[in-house]
Parts: C-alpha cells; structure tokens; sequence
C-alpha cells in the first residue's frame, strides 16, 4: 500500500531498527511493546482534550449559548485551563473514608480503560497485539469499570455516592448483556473473535453497496442497539442516572476532588472512545473505505474520521435527550433492548442461511421492522401513559 | 511446570483467598474475592488457554462480583462488626476443609488422568473450541443455552407483571 498509509509502522520498524544497535537483543519485544504503547498514551488523552471543548461547544450551541469563548483562541485552551486547575486543587478525601479503595477506584479505572485499546486496530496493520479473542478481551476488561465503579461509591462513606453506585452498577450490568448479545451478530458472520480479522471481513467489494456490516438489516439494527447499549455504559444523557445532578449531586464521584475527580473524568472519556472505536470496528468497516476508490485515502484517517463522526452522535445525543426515570430505563433494558438483540441474533443466523440474494434482504427486513414495532408498542403499552401525578412528603 | 509467573499467580491467589476470609468488613472480603478471579484468569491465560481466560474474567469478575456486591449491600452487610467474624467452631471448619483436600488431592494424584503421556503441546484456538461446542458438545451447549435463555426471558415476565398501581 501508500507510504503515507503505512506511514507510522514504517516509523516504528525505523525506531527498533535504530535501537537494535544500542540495545541488548532481550529488550526487543519491549522496546517494541512501548513504542506501540506510547502513541496511545499521547494521542488518546489529547482526543480527550479536544472532546471536551467539542462536546461543551456543541451543548452551548445545542442550548443557545456561546460555550467557552475566554481562554485562547474560540476557547481553544480550556482543557488546558481546566487540566491545571485539576491539578493544583486541594486533593480532599473524607474522615470515613476507605482510603485503600478511594484511592484505587480512580487509578484502576484509567488503567482498564487504556488496557482495552490494545485490541482495536486503528489502521491497516495498527494493532497493538491481535488477539484471537480479541473482542471477549476487550469486554472482559472493559467490566472491571463496574466494579471500580461500586468501588469509588462504596469507599466515599456517602450516601448519595452510594445511590449513584447502586444505579451505575444496575445500569451497566443490565446494559453490559444488548451490548454483548449485539456484537454477537457480527461474530456470527465474520466467524472470528479477532478485531483485525473482523475489520478484513469489511473489505470493500467490487460492487456498488459496500461491505461495511451496517449495510445489511441486522447490521443496521445491531448498530443501533450498540450505540444506544454503548451510550447506557459510558453512563452519558439520557442515562446520566448514576450522576443525575438534580436528584443525587454527582453520584458516585462525589467525594472526589482534584486530579482523583480529573482521572474519573479522563477514564469516562477514554472508556467511550473505546467503545466508539469498537463500534466502528464491528459495524462501520474499521479502517476500510465503503469503495475501493477510496482506498487511497490512508486507513487511519478513515478510522478517525468515523470515530469523530460516531463521538459527534453521542454530543448531539446529550444536547437533545432528556434524562430517563430509573424504571423507565430498567424497563428499555429488559424489555426491548434484550428481546431486540436476541432477535436480531436469529436474523443474522437467517442472513447467512439463506444466502445471497434479494430474498434474505426481503424476510431479514421484514424481520426487523416487524420485531421492532411489535417490541417498541408492546413497551408503549406497558409505560400506560397518561397525565403524571406528584406527591409530596408530608 | 513451575515457573516464576506461576509462583507470583499463586501467591496472588493464596493471599487473595485468605484475606476474602480473614478481612472483617464484607465488601473488602468481596473485591479480595475478586482479585482471585482475577489471578484464576491469568493463571488460565498463562497455560494458554485464552478463551477460558477472558471468559472466566467477563463472567466472573463482571457478573459473580456484582452480584456479591448487590448480596452484599441489600443485606446491610456493609457495616464493620466490633468483633471477629471468627464463630468459636472455627477450628472444625478447618479441620474439615484439610481432609477434603487431602481425599481431593489424593483421589488426583492416584487418577491415571493424572500422568499422561507426554504429548506435544497443542495449540488450542477459539476456532477449534467452537467447533467442538457445535458438533460432539452440540447437545450440553443447547440444553444450557435453553435453559439459560428460560431463565432470562422468567425474570422479564416476572418484572412485567408488577401487579398494577402500589
């Protein structure tokens, strides 16, 4: 391929050849690992930056208001600004306090969220290590974030960081099964479990629909059911419960303070980036262009680009969703979203079945639609809607 | 057979088990519960089993853990008693837990199971071990996967019939 395409893993083959010279052959694979490792470490934290201000700019036009215009250029150096006063804020942790497990819940929570981006392939050969079991590695790790998450509520000694945990934890664990069982899908029809070999599967074709899995009836659908599933996990709107500001403060990061409250927020981030890349991965083709004529451009700007395009949904998702109620979120999670995905995992067993031609498109369509308008007024009728009553504490 | 990573995973394992039993307040005796599911993973990992690995961390780290937590908390578990958990039997529970080692540790090694012959080393791949699940184990990974299924689809119809207006 391009030499721009290649561009950064001829500039990792350069560096160890320059340090096979001065260092011991033993050290190799390290120095290898950390010059795989390394980029991560910069590029995804400066993502986190710049989605910051994306996100805070694209809310304060979503509710008709400038957004941060004071420090630099258009804002441009707010992350910067609150990066520095994260880190010279007194760090406060209370008198009752776990303090073994305060401190590790935020510190763990980073680290699993950087450990999952070492399966995700960002470009044609740009994959830290591909596992064979790379997408049960990335969910395996990725559910340490629930235990972490009960952990940093338990140890505040806090009631509200308490109730925010609970919810956090019934959120994700209620939400972890569509986001798995919606994945399945694709497994089905790539017939593997490795992210690279996946993203291969999506190659472009010679013919006019592309190949990407979200161009077939149960993509499509399992797409939708992963981001939905995907935004419940990063615990943003509308299933901001955990952290709902009007009802338990901030949830279970209440008591933290300083850089710890910094880290919580660099792991949330860093957590939905991973899983926007994995969506891309699975159902938007990866680093593939839809055509073959668009090869050309290199693979890792049409993975960035995907992915900035996947994070500009989960902005204008939280600008424009209200929050839900915590029944009414129990309720989409067990009464659509796991019926819808379980599905959708007979559809895609259908699709392959039947084989190409129009006829699976036909009954895999017909399927969809018809699953969820049953499931989505089934859940119509069940919310019993009418005019909400308030009672007040006497 | 016993090599370093080998001994750091036991050590990790044994102490995480013995503080999930010597800790006094329930929720660190749960996460210390956790680091054993942890290093069990990693020891599946070492052997090079990956797929057992990754599953037993997903599984047991994502949904048994969570589920002693909640066990826990919905119990009002979470306080510090005042004084040791230890019941004054404690030393029966030992003695027990010895001799069932023992009778376990015994019946395997006398097991021909035990020493097989030495065969090369087998690569198993996720490929392979769905193969199996699809064609000899097809019936065990039914039966399981309906009554897995059943189980799911209960707790929604029991969620769903919440008994109108409280």
């Amino acid at each position: 391929m391009s030499g721009v395409d290649q561009l950064f893993v001829q500039l990792k083959h350069w560096a160890l050849a320059r340090c096979a010279g001065i260092l011991p052959e033993a050290w190799q694979p390290l120095v290898s690992l950390l010059l795989s490792i390394i980029p991560l470490l910069v590029i995804f934290p400066t993502l986190f930056a710049a989605m910051v201000w994306m996100e805070r700019k694209g809310l304060g036009r979503i509710q008709n208001r400038y957004g941060p215009n004071r420090v630099g250029p258009f804002g441009l150096l707010q992350p910067a600004a609150d990066g520095i006063k994260a880190l010279i804020k007194e760090d406060i942790v209370p008198r009752a306090a776990d303090r073994v497990v305060h401190w590790l819940a935020p510190v763990l929570l980073v680290t699993t969220a950087f450990t999952v981006y070492a399966v995700l392939p960002f470009g044609r050969n740009m994959v830290v290590v591909d596992l064979e079991a790379g997408l049960l590695f990335f969910f395996a790790v990725g559910t340490v974030a629930e235990l972490v998450v009960f952990m940093a509520g338990w140890s505040s000694r806090n009631k509200y960081a308490l109730l925010g945990a609970m919810r956090a934890v019934a959120q994700m664990i209620s939400y972890e099964i569509p986001l798995v069982l919606s994945t399945v899908t694709v497994v089905m029809i790539a017939g593997t479990l490795s992210l690279p070999q996946i993203v291969l599967a999506q190659s472009p074709a010679s013919g006019w629909w592309p190949a990407w899995f979200v161009f077939t009836p149960w993509g499509a659908a399992g797409f939708v059911l992963f981001l939905i599933a995907a935004n419940a996990e990063a615990n943003r709107s509308p299933f901001d419960l955990p952290e709902g500001e009007s009802e338990i403060i901030a949830g279970y990061f209440i008591e933290y303070s300083g850089f710890k409250f910094a880290l919580f927020f660099l792991g949330e981030y860093l957590s939905l980036f991973a899983v926007s890349a994995l969506g891309v991965t699975l159902f938007l083709g990866g680093w593939h262009a839809p055509y073959v004529v668009g090869e050309w451009v290199p693979s890792w700007v049409w993975f960035f680009l995907k992915l900035l395009a996947v994070l500009a949904l989960f902005i204008w998702t939280r600008g424009t969703l209200p929050r839900l109620r915590q029944d009414q979120l129990m309720n989409f999670a067990w009464k659509f979203m796991i019926p819808m995905t379980l599905i959708n995992v007979v559809i895609a067993a259908l699709w392959h079945w039947i084989g190409s031609g129009p006829v699976r498109w036909l009954v895999c369509s017909a399927l969809v639609i018809g699953a969820y308008s049953l499931l989505g007024r089934g859940l119509m009728r069940a919310g019993r809607w009418m005019p909400r009553t308030y009672r007040f504490a006497e | 057979m016993v090599t370093g990573p080998f001994l750091i995973l036991a050590a990790l394992i044994l102490v995480g088990a013995v503080a999930a039993v010597r800790m006094r307040n329930l929720v660190h005796c749960v996460l210390a519960v956790a680091v054993v599911f942890v290093g069990l993973a990693a020891a599946y990992l070492q052997l090079g089993a990956q797929f057992v690995g990754w599953a037993q961390m997903l599984i047991y780290v994502g949904a048994v853990a969570i589920l002693l937590v909640f066990a826990v908390l919905l119990t009002r578990g979470g306080e510090v008693p005042e004084r040791a958990l230890f019941s004054p039997g404690w030393h029966w529970g030992v003695t027990i837990g010895a001799a069932v080692f023992a009778l376990l540790a015994w019946a395997i090694r006398q097991s021909p199971a035990a020493h097989p012959p030495p065969a090369a080393p087998v690569q198993v791949t996720v490929e392979q071990i769905g193969t199996a699940l699809m064609t000899h184990d097809v019936l065990a990974l039914e039966v399981t996967g309906l009554l897995l299924t059943a189980a799911l689809i209960g707790a929604v119809i029991i969620a769903m019939n919440d008994g109108g207006p409280q």
